[in-house]
């Protein structure tokens, strides 16, 4: 909102410079946006006329123009060619400093002296017209004249005021003038007619009355037929007027403020909201059928036409929740809609030159409604703005008096005001009492106030306050209706507690580190995810942040089918899913990076996938969120191998003993992710106390379809081997589910080992895994460890084998293993892996 | 050039034979250089295709128009044929490429994947948002963490937004086609996290409750140099008994010193938030000019950084929280900020183009 400060002073005697004016409303949380300086830097300016105008040798841009401000000739040198001889235009001269400090001296161009600038409208920051030097209306400058006055332009300041939502008071003048004049000390008063009278012309001096006509209702009639959406309207007439322009001080605030000046009545309707906070809506009489208003209810599917020359259907809830379709209508005496209630008139009624008969519409609406109406038609005006907010349904009467003081100022002279005021009231907010205890306040805000200082501090506010005893006693305030933001008690203590603060200042509230017994720490699923994150840091990968929404295309490539978590009103349609893999999304940052080739890298990712769930909720589809890891291996020599070596690292990390790799073609036909012959599922087994069966995620290669689907090729064309690491961080992480290594420490031998190798040629469909796991289950306890180090396939082997070569170490807690010893075991070992898995020893 | 001369094929022109042969050519072909044969047979310049259809230039109207109808949707059919036949055959042979490309990854050796030649670097985001929870973890706070789909009551509603409510025109929220019209939602903040921190409490008999909650958000505001879409925020909550606007403020200068350094202060000022009251924004020293005024700071020598308040008592009412005994804080500001303000990175969007030359400088 931008406020002038002279209008400000309307109200309080303000002084200070902008800055500290500034600071005080920020402090106030009024918080000021801008401040702009009217009329800076152009108290030099002077108007003159073009006398003659000259070309200049060697010259083709600039020319010799020769000025005069009554006095006397004045040369300049100018490259404008928009005005001609006679014209009236403003002049800078030597010595003067525009707008922006720019300094005006003499210069010396093509060898002819400028003494002086000719100003364009941009140059005095007064419009944006770049065209040439801004010509003055002849009728209302005279050469020699100041600028300024020329213009009618005062100095002043403008804030631009952020106004939080729930301060419809303080989005006006007089709020932010109340609240400025408690914190400063200063009286607040709204100003009066007599105010305005010293701002006429002095020609028309003295008092300004208004002729009282016949009483209002011999003239028009209203009738609210839904007093609870609109639960007051009050009517004014006034008739004799005469439309015309706006006086200039008026025009000039309304300016000041961001509105356009468009005719008396209509202006005089603006400047009361801007002043006051309540807007009303004048009719011309004569314009609405029947000579009179009715307020209704929509009825349901009823089409509106309103000023802005759109249809709107109305009186049928839209699809947010809690829209019950209930639409205020203005009407005239007919029923046929003028316009959509605190929101917006329509053309029919509207202020013209014709019009002499003004009923003014002066309402309070229900907030919710209005924000209802006005959400569903996504129609926002400066009046549901306000509505919506909630306006003082005690500030009618003084806004539509306000009104009047101002056509009678501007209306004409024979303007009359019919006797008395349509008023029709239900059931409006009155004013709430509160007792405000000063422990609760104190308990809130730290402080240590007494009541009386509360007291104090809420007054100035415009709250009515009676002192009830003591000064820890309760102090029984009484909220004006203008202040919707304070709500009834026992929540409005709190309320009150930061009016208390704000007046008070927050700066001088006291501080204090609070300290509690309990520890601060991370949980063990949050220690476990950043171990996990370093560990692949630790394998060269970087964390990458991708896109959250993906396109259909992307979900279906992932190997996902419909139906998808989708946003009802994305930003980028296309993008409209939440992913359901982070797959696409890494593979795209692998192409970005590609693309400006540095494409040999790893990238991981943790965050949220989503899928919808299976079975419904009470409330109908839902969705399943899991947190994910997932890493893509692009180095140039990586493959599935490089997200095995990773995966056993993080293994290891965590101290996982117990998984499983469930290998073989997997997955029919359509769009994966993995590759069904380079890529294992992860598993736990279902072990003590665990039933079932734990999927932990994939480790292995990208599909390479998938791959080529996103346009990663590699140079020689095909797609590039990518390998890849998906795991579920809520079941990987959940020691419940997943065992780790036993808290209790293993004792360490203090005897020697004995070490010895096996190599076995095994059938190409065994796993290695399953030879490994053979070893260590007929190993037992003797088997310290045991580690596969060659592999081998060549042509003295049978097709479809391949040699595996472990090294096996041996050692007892309480002896040395005897050679007798190691020899038993070593035949049943190969015993056992060659009847177990078709092998046989090498 | 001369005008071929009229040929009279000396057979009528069987269409349905034409591409009943080379529907059994084309299903004959197994392997791409016998697709590439059986194309030029069935559909090339010498194919019986392009017999028939240069033999229509001799013909009477009405024949040509009939048959050339048929020939083209010959044309069309063995062409389609040609282009499944091709398509199958690729899938085959990269079906087959992967089947011998089949690896056994139980067969991993030990030591056998060469290193990294360089650690990799965790996400900017990741490294502010470790070192915001490690401040508060220090300073007694635990850190909770919630569902990023969320429902109106726990975003909205508990928060003292109620549907329709002006105030939610400051989140402009993603929908999601989950439940009835606009009841389930991208959280807009991390504030439905403090719900159910506070519900489970209550529940378990379980106040005082010390947290931070960090976590991802999404806004529907088109990305730009200072905000994106997806961002994260961390918040903190704090309900216990004796809890006052000092603690608010005590806990925030304790923070902006700890995180920021020691000559970076704090001050509130008050705003308006639906589910704190008093309600306050914050602001920090500007990092920049260490509070001398610059631009950044449009002069002013602070920096907005978040939100804070008392809890307002209406939520303590949504989560049934008695509010004449317990009294609570909350604060919250966005971690990317934190990161963007600290680092100076001039556009936000550097965030998520996860482009290593950025990831690799933190």
């Amino acid at each position: 909102m931008r406020v002038p400060l002279s209008w400000l002073r309307d109200f309080a005697p303000f002084d200070g410079d902008a800055a500290d004016i500034a600071a005080t409303l920020d402090d106030l949380g009024l918080v000021v946006e801008g401040i702009e300086q009217v009329g800076e830097g152009l108290g030099d300016v002077v108007v003159v006329r073009v006398e003659e105008i000259r070309p200049i040798d060697g010259a083709d841009k600039i020319r010799l123009v020769v000025v005069t401000d009554g006095t006397g000739p004045v040369e300049v040198v100018c490259g404008a060619w928009n005005f001609s001889v006679g014209d009236l235009v403003p002049l800078a001269p030597v010595g003067s400093v525009l707008p922006g400090g720019f300094a005006i001296g003499k210069r010396k161009m093509k060898g002819v002296v400028s003494n002086g600038m000719l100003c364009s409208g941009p140059e005095l920051r007064l419009g944006e017209d770049t065209s040439g030097i801004l010509i003055l209306d002849p009728a209302a400058a005279v050469p020699g004249a100041k600028l300024t006055d020329a213009l009618g332009i005062e100095r002043d300041v403008v804030f631009d005021v952020a106004v939080e939502a729930n301060r419809p008071d303080a989005w006006s003048m007089a709020g932010v003038a109340r609240d400025l004049a408690a914190r400063s000390g200063l009286t607040f008063t709204i100003p009066s007619t007599v105010d305005l009278v010293s701002r006429v012309d002095a020609g028309s001096g003295g008092v300004v009355t208004v002729a009282t006509g016949p009483a209002v209702g011999s003239l028009t009639t209203v009738r609210v037929d839904d007093t609870e959406l609109c639960p007051r309207f009050t009517a004014r007439l006034l008739t004799g007027v005469a439309v015309q322009e706006s006086p200039a001080w008026l025009a000039r605030r309304l300016v000041a403020a961001g509105m356009r000046p468009i005719n008396n009545v209509v202006d005089a309707s603006n400047y009361v909201m801007l002043e006051l906070g309540q807007p009303t809506h004048p009719y011309d009489l004569d314009k609405l059928d029947g000579g009179g208003l009715t307020v209704r209810r929509a009825t349901p599917g009823e089409i509106v036409t309103t000023l802005d020359g759109v249809e709107r259907t109305l009186g049928r809830p839209g699809p947010g929740l809690g829209d019950t379709g209930q639409d205020c209508l203005i009407c005239d005496a007919t029923g046929s809609p003028v316009g959509i209630g605190g929101i917006m008139g329509g053309a029919s009624s509207d202020i013209g030159a014709s019009t002499t008969r003004v009923l003014l519409e002066a309402a309070y609406f229900v907030p919710m409604a209005i924000a209802r109406t006005s959400k569903r038609l996504n129609l926002r005006t400066e009046a549901s703005a306000r509505f919506e907010r909630g306006c003082d349904p005690a500030g009618i009467d003084r806004a539509a008096e306000r009104f009047c003081e101002l056509l009678a100022l501007t209306g004409g002279p024979d303007l009359t005001l019919a006797d008395g005021v349509l008023d029709v009231v239900g059931d409006v907010p009155v004013p709430l009492e509160i007792a405000v205890r000063p422990a609760r306040v104190n308990g809130l805000l730290g402080t240590e106030l007494s009541a009386s200082a509360i007291a104090e501090l809420l007054v100035p506010l415009g709250m009515g306050v009676t002192p009830t005893g003591g000064d820890d006693d309760p102090v029984a305030v009484v909220v004006p209706t203008f202040r919707p933001d304070i709500r009834p008690a026992p929540i409005g203590e709190a309320d009150l507690a930061e009016e208390v603060a704000r007046i008070y200042g927050y700066a001088r509230l006291p501080r204090r580190h609070p300290a509690w017994p309990q520890p601060g720490r991370l949980t063990a699923y949050q220690r476990d995810r950043r171990i996990l994150k370093d560990v692949l840091c630790g394998t060269g990968a970087s964390e990458a942040w991708t896109a959250a929404f993906v396109t259909e295309e992307d979900q279906v490539a992932a190997g996902f089918a419909p139906p998808y978590v989708e946003i009802i009103n994305p930003l980028v349609d296309a993008e409209r899913f939440l992913r359901s893999s982070m797959a696409p999304g890494l593979v795209g940052a692998l192409l970005y990076n590609a693309e400006r080739r540095q494409g040999d890298l790893r990238l991981f990712e943790v965050g949220s996938v989503f899928e919808m769930a299976d079975v419904p909720d009470e409330n109908g589809p839902s969705a399943n969120e899991t947190e994910r890891l997932c890493v893509v291996f692009a180095g140039e020599d990586d493959d599935a191998w490089s997200a095995v070596a990773a995966w056993h690292t993080v293994a290891d990390a965590l101290g996982l003993h117990e998984w499983e790799m469930e290998q073989g073609p997997r997955g029919g036909g359509g769009p994966r992710v993995t590759h069904g012959y380079r890529s294992a599922a992860l598993v736990c087994p279902p072990g003590d106390g665990r039933g079932r069966r734990m999927a932990l995620g994939e480790v292995g290669e990208l599909d390479p379809t998938f791959v080529e689907t996103f346009g990663l090729v590699g140079p020689d064309g095909r797609p590039r081997r990518v390998g890849w690491l998906d795991l579920d961080l809520g079941t990987l992480l959940d020691p419940a589910l997943v065992p780790r290594s036993p808290l209790e420490a293993s004792p360490v031998s203090r005897f020697p080992s004995s070490d010895i190798d096996l190599a076995f040629v095994v059938p190409e469909e065994v796993p290695a895994g399953s030879v490994e796991a053979t070893l260590s289950s007929v190993g037992g306890d003797l088997l310290e460890s045991v580690v596969l180090f060659d592999v081998y396939r060549g042509d003295t082997l049978d097709p479809g084998t391949r040699s595996l070569a472990y090294h096996l170490r041996f050692c007892a807690l309480d002896r040395t293993l005897t050679d007798e010893e190691i020899g038993t075991l070593r035949s049943h070992l190969i015993t056992a892996v060659e009847q177990a898995h078709r092998a046989t020893l090498r | 050039m001369s005008a071929p001369d009229p040929v009279e094929p000396s057979d009528p022109i069987d269409v349905p034979a034409l591409v009943a042969e080379a529907r059994t050519a084309i299903e004959s072909a197994d392997t791409a250089d016998a697709i590439r044969h059986v194309t030029a047979t069935v559909s090339g310049k010498k194919s019986g295709l392009a017999q028939a259809s240069r033999a229509l230039g001799s013909m009477d109207p009405g024949t040509r128009k009939e048959l050339g109808r048929q020939l083209h949707e010959a044309r069309t059919t063995i062409e389609g044929l040609l282009e499944a036949r091709r398509t199958e055959l690729r899938y085959a042979e990269l079906a087959a490429e992967m089947a011998a490309s089949r690896l056994d990854l139980s067969e991993y050796v030990p030591g056998s994947v060469s290193g990294p030649v360089a650690r990799g670097h965790l996400h900017l985001v990741s490294q502010t948002r470790d070192a915001l929870e490690d401040v508060f973890v220090g300073m007694g706070f635990e850190v909770a963490e919630g569902p990023e789909i969320e429902t109106d009551w726990y975003n909205f509603g508990a928060l003292n937004i109620p549907p329709a409510h002006p105030a939610r025109g400051m989140w402009d929220t993603f929908y999601l086609n989950l439940g009835e019209p606009e009841s389930t939602l991208l959280r807009t903040h991390t504030s439905p996290v403090q719900i159910h921190l506070m519900e489970r409490a209550v529940l378990d008999g379980a106040l005082p409750i010390h947290s931070v909650m960090p976590g991802r958000c999404y806004r529907r505001d088109t990305p730009d140099a200072r905000h994106l879409a997806v961002f994260h925020q961390i918040e903190g909550l704090v309900v216990d008994r004796g809890i006052t606007f000092a603690d608010l403020a005590g806990t925030i200068e304790t923070f902006t010193g700890a995180y920021f350094g020691p000559d970076i202060h704090s001050r509130l000022r008050p705003a308006y938030f639906p589910f704190t009251e008093p309600s306050a924004e914050f602001e920090v020293t500007c990092a920049i000019c260490r509070g001398e005024g610059c631009r950044t700071c449009s002069q002013t020598g602070w920096i907005e950084l978040g939100g804070c308040g008392m809890v307002d008592p209406a939520v303590f009412a949504a989560v049934g929280i008695d509010a004449d005994v317990w009294t609570g804080f909350a604060f919250g500001f966005g971690i990317d900020r934190c990161a963007q303000m600290r680092h100076q990175i001039a556009d936000m969007r550097a965030l998520i183009e996860n482009d290593i030359r950025f990831l690799r400088q933190f």
